[in-house]
């Protein structure tokens, strides 16, 4: 007889609210299902009724964390349907904000890895370590989080000359911050104990799945948007695509750690390039956004981003359809989880770097035999309001 | 008669026990902030934590499973830290000097909180508590064996003196155990099984909060809980007490003595923190074997090398 180790609503695995259901026999994990949609917030509903530049505002809350890729991926797709080519500068400064970013998010996962394999004092140092990125990014965008610094045709704010040798400095001190981190964690033996062979994804899981991100470039599957479909300076600047062969959480520990080495060469060539390049050069004038259609990717830190808009000619989107790389990622739990003892089904869940509140989605119940929808939007309006007016009569 | 009271109730029995124990409870987690860039509670958190919980905090208990043993299981444990404290510390003290054969005894006391702990999950009718009392139950098989070979082995290199006192006076005669090479390996073991009897990383999986959100524990709340924090802390006093008697030389508390003694406790109490912050959590069948095969293996050779006298 299997029992139900539930994982969330509300767990310290994971912050956000999601619930996984392991049926367990023992302490093995015989099957898993997942509950998702605690969330939910209509942002692509949302997104139709504010203009194109407050629609930058908004995505960029689609994720708190990995915040600057989907108004990455949004100015990609608005500036195909515009026909824009964007200036250099531009591109340079979209590319480190980007790969700051990546920097911020890798380290923030491998600090809660280390706190859900109950070693706190990785969790901690690593968060520490973590601080001076996050003051770059005030200094640079004048936020720490959700930095505001795209628009169609360019960014809001330059990266003025005199403050490279800033940034400069702060990527040296983090490089040997690194090399300290990766000497730390790829040669415990007890972190190899725990997390070698464990949630292993295949290569033909990845892509029967379609895995994204580091969680597909784990498994030996060589995919990434940066260079698989350019965008920003990254065909300006040389680097090249992390991969390891054996789909463990020890190699996507490796497969992130390695990436942080490439997202400082990438800033580091991105600044001496800024250097070049005229100041204040940072954006194209849109008068007006032609009909038509979109799609824009982004690599974020967790895998692509994809963003598709439909336009009419007025400045509102028609349709925004976002997809956010959890939503592929979540799936392949199926696969990694199952046959494993809880131990290890709660690090491989935490292993693809999961956000909930990124993949969010409002699901319509159809009628198998008629097709007819059971529930729709405004039927769930009058729901709630029904129940609203039931709790004010009782409290009145 | 008055006097016995006295000892059992005050010191260095009961509120002694506990209160050192808080105190190094806090030391533990002040040790820890310093490691992790933290600044740590104050001195007096754990009493703090303590009256809350016993005071102020409402006791909530399960709807399912078996309310008396759930409420009981906590005093068992107090109660059976409490008394292996006492039989430790009266003889380490010189105060009495115990009876034959209160190895065996402080032995069996020391493992009744970790069953209790275990009892009380189970009665407590909760899917994750389960899971915490299983993993609590497969962790007492494989430690109380290198425990008690351990405890087999200081018999032996005190000439097969099964009194506290007497392992102290062999220690008085001979110098600390510690200080040959058995008595080394035999301290390596021992600071393991106080890893996991004390529940600490990378022996926590019973409680496991990432994984099981604090398994045995987790429908504990108000003043019993309040009792499970307190032999928490009385364990963490008691373990290190054992270690100083068995293998340390035991205690001495005049006049510079002192000092060491105190700094005795600190050390051990000092290397368990750090064990406990620069490791990771073992899955439970990799701290199975690594008891059965790894830590069995290192007694059974210190106690060849007790025969050969080293």
């Amino acid at each position: 007889m299997s029992k139900i180790i539930p994982i969330g609503p509300y767990h310290p695995l994971q912050e956000e609210p999601e619930l996984f259901k392991l049926y367990c026999e023992g302490e093995i994990v015989k099957d898993i299902k997942w509950e998702t949609g605690y969330n939910h917030r209509g942002i692509e509903k949302l997104s139709e009724s504010k203009t194109f530049d407050q629609v930058f505002f908004l995505v960029e809350r689609v994720c708190g964390i990995c915040s600057t890729s989907h108004p990455f991926a949004f100015a990609n797709c608005m500036e195909e349907i515009a026909g824009i080519e964007i200036t250099n500068r531009t591109k340079y400064i979209r590319s480190v904000i980007g790969e700051l970013e990546r920097i911020h998010s890798h380290l923030l996962w491998l600090g809660l890895a280390g706190h859900f394999l109950g070693y706190n004092t990785v969790f901690m140092w690593v968060w520490k370590y973590r601080e001076p990125v996050l003051d770059l990014f005030e200094m640079i965008t004048g936020n720490r989080n959700s930095y505001a610094m795209f628009k169609i045709g360019g960014v809001r704010r330059d990266i003025p000359n005199d403050k490279i040798p800033a940034i400069q400095e702060v990527l040296r001190g983090l490089k040997k911050k690194l090399d300290m981190l990766v000497g730390a964690v790829m040669d415990d033996p007890v972190i190899h104990a725990r997390t070698k062979g464990v949630g292993v994804l295949t290569r033909e899981d990845v892509i029967d799945y379609a895995a994204v991100g580091p969680t597909a470039r784990a498994s030996g599957v060589d995919i990434d948007v940066r260079r698989d479909d350019p965008y920003a300076a990254y065909p300006l600047v040389s680097w090249k695509v992390i991969t390891a062969k054996e789909g463990d959480v020890f190699a996507k520990v490796e497969v992130r750690l390695l990436e942080m080495y490439e997202s400082v060469s990438i800033i580091e060539q991105c600044l001496e390039g800024l250097k070049k390049e005229k100041e204040g050069d940072i954006e194209i004038p849109v008068d007006e956004i032609p009909a038509g259609m979109g799609t824009g990717r982004a690599e974020a830190p967790r895998g692509e981003v994809f963003h598709f808009v439909m336009t009419d000619g007025s400045n509102f989107p028609v349709r925004h359809k976002i997809r956010a790389p959890s939503y592929v990622n979540i799936a392949t739990f199926k696969k990694s989880c199952i046959g494993q003892t809880i131990s290890d089904a709660t690090i491989s869940l935490a292993a693809v770097d999961p956000c909930y509140c990124c993949t969010e989605r409002m699901a319509y119940a159809y009628d198998a035999a008629t097709g007819k929808k059971l529930l729709n939007g405004s039927e769930l309006v009058r729901l709630s309001q029904a129940k609203t007016d039931e709790i004010r009569k009782k409290m009145i | 008669m008055y006097k016995d009271l006295l000892y059992y109730l005050i010191f260095p029995g009961f509120i002694f026990i506990s209160v050192a124990g808080a105190f190094l409870s806090w030391f533990d987690r002040k040790i820890t902030a310093w490691v992790q860039f933290r600044k740590g509670p104050p001195l007096l958190q754990p009493f703090y934590d303590f009256f809350k919980l016993l005071l102020v905090k409402e006791t909530i208990l399960p709807a399912s499973g078996s309310r008396l043993t759930f409420l009981m299981s906590p005093v068992f444990g107090l109660t059976g830290a409490c008394l292996s404290g006492i039989l430790i510390m009266l003889p380490a003290l010189g105060l009495k000097s115990g009876f034959s054969g209160d190895m065996i005894v402080i032995f069996y006391m020391l493992t009744i909180p970790s069953l209790t702990y275990m009892i009380g999950a189970l009665a407590a009718g909760n899917p994750l508590a389960a899971v915490g009392a299983s993993r609590e139950m497969k962790l007492i098989i494989s430690y109380e064996l290198t425990f008690l070979l351990v405890i087999a082995a200081v018999i032996l290199k005190a000439d097969l003196a099964v009194t506290v006192q007497d392992i102290i006076l062999a220690q008085g005669e001979k110098g600390p155990f510690v200080g040959s090479l058995s008595g080394i390996l035999l301290f390596i073991a021992f600071v393991f099984c106080m890893q996991a009897k004390l529940g600490l990383v990378p022996f926590d999986m019973a409680e496991a909060e990432t994984e099981i959100t604090h398994g045995s524990f987790i429908e504990y709340s108000g003043t019993a809980y309040a009792l499970i924090r307190l032999t928490k802390y009385m364990m963490l006093f008691i373990l290190p007490a054992f270690l100083c008697v068995t293998l340390l030389g035991g205690f001495r508390t005049d006049g510079i003595h002192l000092l060491w003694t105190v700094l005795k406790m600190i050390g051990v109490v000092l290397l368990i923190t750090l064990i406990r912050n620069t490791n990771p959590r073992v899955r439970i069948d990799q701290a199975m074997r690594f008891f059965f095969i790894w830590m069995n293996l290192l007694v059974i050779v210190a106690i060849v090398l007790i025969y050969f006298g080293l």
